[in-house]
């Protein structure tokens, strides 16, 4: 009996998943048709970084808490009467940015770098179609400047530094030689001034 | 019948047979791989809530021809230590195996391949090649996967085809003919003549025939989908235990007769199921040919009901595919020697005592 209960069971069992699986013939699909239709991001994505460099005042916080280092910044200062204009929120600019490597293919993804930037510069795009064959594609530079600016300002800063420390020299002499004239005074006030910095250090 | 008409139209009977032997092949088989192949694919797809080919044509429509392209430009790769003639010759004779059987089926009242009187027994022997073929594909591979497959073929392939015959048996019992298109026709063209429905008698006997035909379709679809070796009954290409059994070593057009042949079988078998129990090329309902009174539509009409009815009983099988998981092999062989094989033989003695008695 049991023979013919299992054989019927079997029938029956068959009909019903093959009921299921017709049903599931008229069910619309799921698939998403990727490159032609793309799925909506969830609003709090995180995808490929962009900076906005008119906003960027080169304060390397990014570069400082990014934990894989896929930042590499450069700044030169700017001379002074060069103006560089202001950031949205009404930060002044006072460097240059000659460099603004992020590294992508380092890049995890953790936003970290986001939230210290102080004008709000750095942030998460809704871009995530950007592979390339060659891995040195993915150093993105943001840096605005031609290549020859960048040569430009860094030479300014440096022949104003130049300047700077020729006009140094020149007020550091000025200086020693009035120094000169009130020496004796000077040397016993600094003696007296070290003797008290290295007292509490011993009790410790 | 298209054999007078092709013998008229090139005057020699030899390049008359050979156009004729080779229309299935280019009219039907080709074509129905590629439609069939697609019909899988979405089938499959749609059954899994996907979607399956989208991009060659339009919703993939092309996406076989480009599979086929495909595998026309691929390496015919041979391992050095593969039995070069058995392996060559394997899937030849596999695809000879089922493409024969077409040689019986009738297609349409005015073409059938050769109009033999033992048209029944001619496929199950001729289907039996195929057997021979997988196992040859499988030892000459020299790959264990490959000969398991093969092993596994074997066995069940011939344990199958003894329900398989015990129903043609019936079938023959109750119709008198052996001849697939002297059955088709005898099913007469009204779906309660046909023999699922008791076949064109009428009387107590017909009553008495329902429940019983009805079982025998059900065993000869279920032992004919055994002997083509689809899921659920394909622990012979098992491709999570065996990689893909018998074929594992082959590519490119070898891989591709394997193929061709596998859903020239399904539609064979399809086609012996509605041929036997469906009334074979005759339409449910009457002809319109017969209604508008154009003879000439009555085989275009016959062809169109041959084709539904396989490509149906191919989507039966499509539909299993994705509803059952696999058996195992013990599970296997007690489905056929425990179950099928008793009923078969229990429906052969009732059937052969209803037709001595009434």
């Amino acid at each position: 009996m049991t023979y013919f209960l299992k054989f019927w069971q079997g029938l029956g069992t068959i009909l019903i998943g093959m009921k299921v699986t017709f049903r599931h013939l008229f069910i619309p699909a799921v698939t998403i048709q990727y490159p032609s239709v793309k799925p909506e991001l969830p609003e709090r994505e995180r995808n490929r970084l962009y900076v906005n460099m008119d906003d960027c005042i080169g304060c390397l916080q990014c570069a400082r808490a990014c934990p894989v280092d896929c930042i590499e910044i450069e700044t030169v200062k700017s001379i002074p009467g060069e103006d560089l204009g202001k950031t949205s929120n009404g930060k002044k600019k006072a460097l240059w940015v000659t460099k603004f490597d992020i590294d992508i293919a380092k890049c995890c993804y953790c936003q970290l770098c986001v939230f210290p930037c102080p004008t709000e510069c750095i942030y998460m795009t809704d871009v995530y179609e950007f592979s390339e064959y060659e891995r040195e594609n993915l150093i993105f530079d943001f840096v605005t400047l031609t290549p020859d600016e960048r040569q430009e300002k860094k030479k300014n800063y440096e022949e104003f530094l130049i300047k700077k420390e020729a006009e140094k020299a020149e007020a550091a002499r000025k200086k020693a030689e009035e120094a000169a004239q009130k020496k004796p005074e000077n040397n016993k006030e600094e003696d007296k001034l070290n003797d008290k910095d290295d007292k509490p250090k011993e009790q410790e | 019948m298209i054999y007078d008409w092709l013998f008229r139209l090139t005057g020699s009977e030899t390049a008359a047979a050979i156009i004729q032997s080779l229309l299935p092949l280019f009219l039907f088989i080709l074509p129905f791989a590629l439609f069939a192949v697609l019909l899988e694919r979405k089938v499959s797809a749609h059954m899994q809530d996907r979607l399956g080919p989208m991009r060659v044509g339009y919703h993939g429509i092309l996406q076989t021809v480009a599979d086929i392209i495909k595998l026309v430009q691929k390496e015919d790769i041979v391992a050095k230590d593969n039995d070069r003639l058995f392996f060559d010759l394997s899937p030849v004779i596999v695809f000879t195996g089922s493409y024969a059987a077409f040689a019986v089926i009738p297609f349409s009242g005015i073409f059938l391949g050769s109009n033999i009187d033992l048209g029944l027994i001619y496929i199950v022997a001729v289907t039996g090649l195929v057997v021979a073929g997988i196992l040859m594909g499988g030892w000459a591979s020299n790959n264990k996967y490959s000969l398991l497959g093969a092993m596994r073929a074997a066995a069940q392939i011939i344990s199958y085809e003894i329900p398989t015959l015990l129903i043609i048996l019936v079938v023959i019992m109750v119709s008198g003919t052996l001849n697939l298109y002297t059955l088709s026709e005898w099913q007469t063209s009204y779906f309660w003549n046909w023999l699922i429905l008791g076949g064109p008698v009428f009387g107590i006997e017909k009553l008495l025939f329902i429940p019983l035909m009805m079982m025998s379709a059900l065993i000869i679809f279920t032992s004919t989908l055994a002997e083509v070796n689809r899921t659920p009954f394909d622990i012979p290409e098992a491709e999570s235990e065996l990689v893909s059994g018998y074929h594992t070593e082959y590519s490119g057009m070898k891989f591709a007769m394997f193929f061709l042949a596998e859903y020239a079988n399904m539609f064979a078998v399809a086609a012996i199921v509605s041929a036997l129990f469906f009334g074979g090329f005759q339409s449910p309902f009457g002809y319109l040919g017969d209604l508008f009174n154009l003879p000439w539509l009555i085989p275009i009409e016959q062809f169109f009901w041959f084709t539904v009815k396989g490509i149906f009983f191919v989507f039966v099988q499509m539909w299993l595919r994705w509803t059952l998981p696999r058996f195992r092999v013990d599970q296997l062989m007690t489905f056929c020697w425990k179950y099928l094989i008793p009923f078969a033989f229990v429906i052969l003695i009732i059937v052969g005592l209803i037709t001595v008695l009434v």
